[in-house]
């Protein structure tokens, strides 16, 4: 009798939590769905039906062919692509390095130096924005996305460092003893604890990657031509203009976001067992 | 963890140099010296495109001005409204769904996770976008489910009107960062050790005690952390706004922040032309505003919570 009972309120206790859980989970999913499934609807349905799946009536591509008819959806996305590309792979690398030195070397200036690198991580790099136009103006690269990339490099970097300096340090000490003991290079040593530090690049990669991608405020000031949009300025440039076309409207919402939605679902497992793994440590 | 780096060398070690060089080139001239030559500029005025030391004269502009003046302190009130909104709705959810899928009797939290966490990887772009379709009285979305709840008389378009669409704007925002405070959260909370709610547990303490009596002392550094990535992130914010309401941030300058007043400031709008110098001046109170919350988060609070080492 007792038993039971103690087994009942555990399960009512069990199910409890998922009330909230599951509320939030509709809030949560619902706007999205509901743009990626009317994209694929014609006009009268996305009125009348908002809420269904698109049926064999009611579907149409109509506002994808739109897209690509109108606007340069490919170019922006590739824009986007080596924008996001170049700006990891040189935070990566630059920032390992770096990382390197400050945890393997005791220079002079050390400790003042990863404060210098570290300040970058609490201010915000567009508040600088009037100069960084200047000087990308006097270097010849404005609407280019090299502007785009160096700026992304240079407010990726801080954060970066900081984090992987922290793994570099617990990178064992004996690898490193004996690689040196055979004579290996420091350069040589360097990539011998990149690999040991993967999970720190992958998080570091999905933290930097994903402001880059969604960054409206550079692109929109230092890359705004035709040829440099990138897709999230060149989404809001469409979604500007084509304010009354709803299957246009809703296609380039779906557009922007399923990228970035795929590589979420790919990397969020990861992500998310390296962002707890910094607490149990 | 080896707190006493190796010393490999004496002489001037060149690969030092080779590693630090690139990172530090790059973060010094498109990040710091920007930021240097921004505060710098705010110093200046530029007459015939020739830069003139004007002193203080810009912050005087700024402050005094009548038709500077009601613009900064708008922005300031709504951007501090802004801020009040996060740390009252998203951070206290966050922190309550991070609670609930933290309990060790919760199934699917990794599911639940990636679904909190999805809306905070899409731009703002997207994400003003989709609110304001949803909030369209042509679509009939919001009024739709408004009906639904037998709520439908209440619905408006609040992102047109002058009295509701800061609040929400701010209440869009929540929705989409409320999965960052919930990780950060939750990362800090399955941190705490086993054995110490076990061993409350066996001296009676329920869930809601054991909660607020160990696992939020815990947990404070991260609330603290949360609070100030929050305030950074919201006087900083430019985008939501720009996309859904115009770098006007209307309706009548209702949903103006520092960020959208920066940027009128120094790209000019319809019938006023852009001030860089006025522009950094903005920048550079926002950098002061911004400043001032982060050493107030390190001397106010950092300084005086107790860590507990576990």
């Amino acid at each position: 009798m007792n038993l039971s009972w103690d087994k009942n309120k555990r399960r009512i206790s069990g199910i409890f939590p998922h009330i909230p859980l599951l509320f939030f989970t509709l809030i949560a999913l619902f706007p999205i769905v509901l743009i990626v499934i009317n994209s694929f609807k014609e006009r009268k349905a996305i009125f009348r039906t908002p809420y269904l799946l698109p049926t064999a009536e009611t579907f149409s591509f109509k506002g994808y062919i739109t897209l690509f008819e109108r606007a340069n959806f490919e170019l922006y996305f590739l824009n986007s692509f080596i924008v996001v590309a170049a700006s990891m792979f040189f935070i990566l690398l630059f920032g390992a390095m770096a990382a390197f030195a400050l945890a393997e070397y005791d220079f002079p200036g050390n400790p003042i130096l990863g404060l210098y690198l570290a300040i970058g991580i609490m201010i915000p790099i567009r508040l600088g924005t009037v100069s960084i136009l200047r000087l990308v103006v006097s270097l010849g690269l404005i609407n280019t996305l090299t502007a785009l990339i160096m700026v992304y490099i240079a407010q990726g970097l801080p954060m970066t460092i900081f984090i992987l300096t922290q793994f570099m340090k617990s990178a064992p000490r004996e690898l490193k003893d004996a690689a040196r003991v055979d004579g290996a290079s420091e350069y040589r040593i360097f990539w011998l604890i990149v690999p040991l530090v993967r999970p720190a690049l992958a998080t570091v990669a999905i933290f930097t990657m994903v402001p880059i991608w969604n960054d409206l405020w550079f692109p929109l000031i230092l890359a705004n031509g035709e040829k440099t949009k990138t897709v999230t300025l060149g989404t809001q440039v469409f979604l500007g203009q084509f304010v009354i076309d709803w299957n246009a409207v809703l296609s380039s919402l779906t557009l922007a976001m399923v990228p970035v939605l795929i590589l979420y679902l790919i990397f969020s497992k990861n992500l998310i067992r390296n962002i707890t793994a910094g607490s149990v440590k | 963890m080896d707190k006493t780096p190796v010393k490999p060398r004496k002489k001037f070690p060149f690969h030092i140099f080779v590693f630090l060089a690139p990172a530090v080139i790059i973060y010094s001239l498109f990040m710091v010296y920007p930021l240097l030559d921004s505060l710098r500029l705010s110093f200046f005025s530029e007459i015939d495109g020739k830069e003139i030391f004007a002193g203080f004269s810009n912050y005087n502009r700024l402050l005094n001005d009548p038709n500077w003046k009601p613009r900064f302190w708008g922005a300031v009130k709504n951007n501090s409204i802004f801020f009040v909104i996060h740390m009252l709705v998203q951070n206290p959810l966050g922190l309550a769904l991070a609670a609930l899928i933290s309990m060790k009797s919760v199934k699917g939290r990794d599911l639940y996770r990636a679904f909190f966490f999805l809306p905070s990887i899409l731009s703002f772009v997207i994400v003003g976008f989709v609110w304001q379709l949803i909030l369209s009285p042509l679509w009939g979305i919001g009024e739709g489910i408004m009906g639904f709840l037998r709520l439908g008389e209440y619905f408006k378009p609040w992102l047109g009107l002058e009295g509701s669409a800061l609040i929400t704007l701010s209440l869009i925002s929540v929705w989409q960062f409320i999965g960052i405070p919930m990780m950060l959260l939750y990362a800090s909370l399955i941190g705490i050790p086993d054995e110490l709610i076990e061993a409350a547990r066996i001296d009676g303490a329920n869930n809601w005690k054991i909660f607020w009596g160990i696992k939020f002392p815990i947990i404070l550094p991260t609330v603290g952390m949360v609070g100030i990535l929050t305030f950074v992130g919201n006087f900083n914010a430019f985008d939501l706004i720009y996309t859904t309401q115009g770098a006007l941030a209307g309706p009548n300058f209702s949903t103006d922040l520092m960020g959208t007043l920066f940027y009128r400031t120094f790209f000019g709008q319809q019938l006023q032309l852009g001030n860089p110098t006025m522009g950094a001046t903005v920048a550079a109170m926002m950098f002061l505003i911004i400043l001032i919350g982060v050493l107030l988060y390190m001397f106010g609070w950092q300084r005086r919570i107790t860590t507990y080492d576990l």
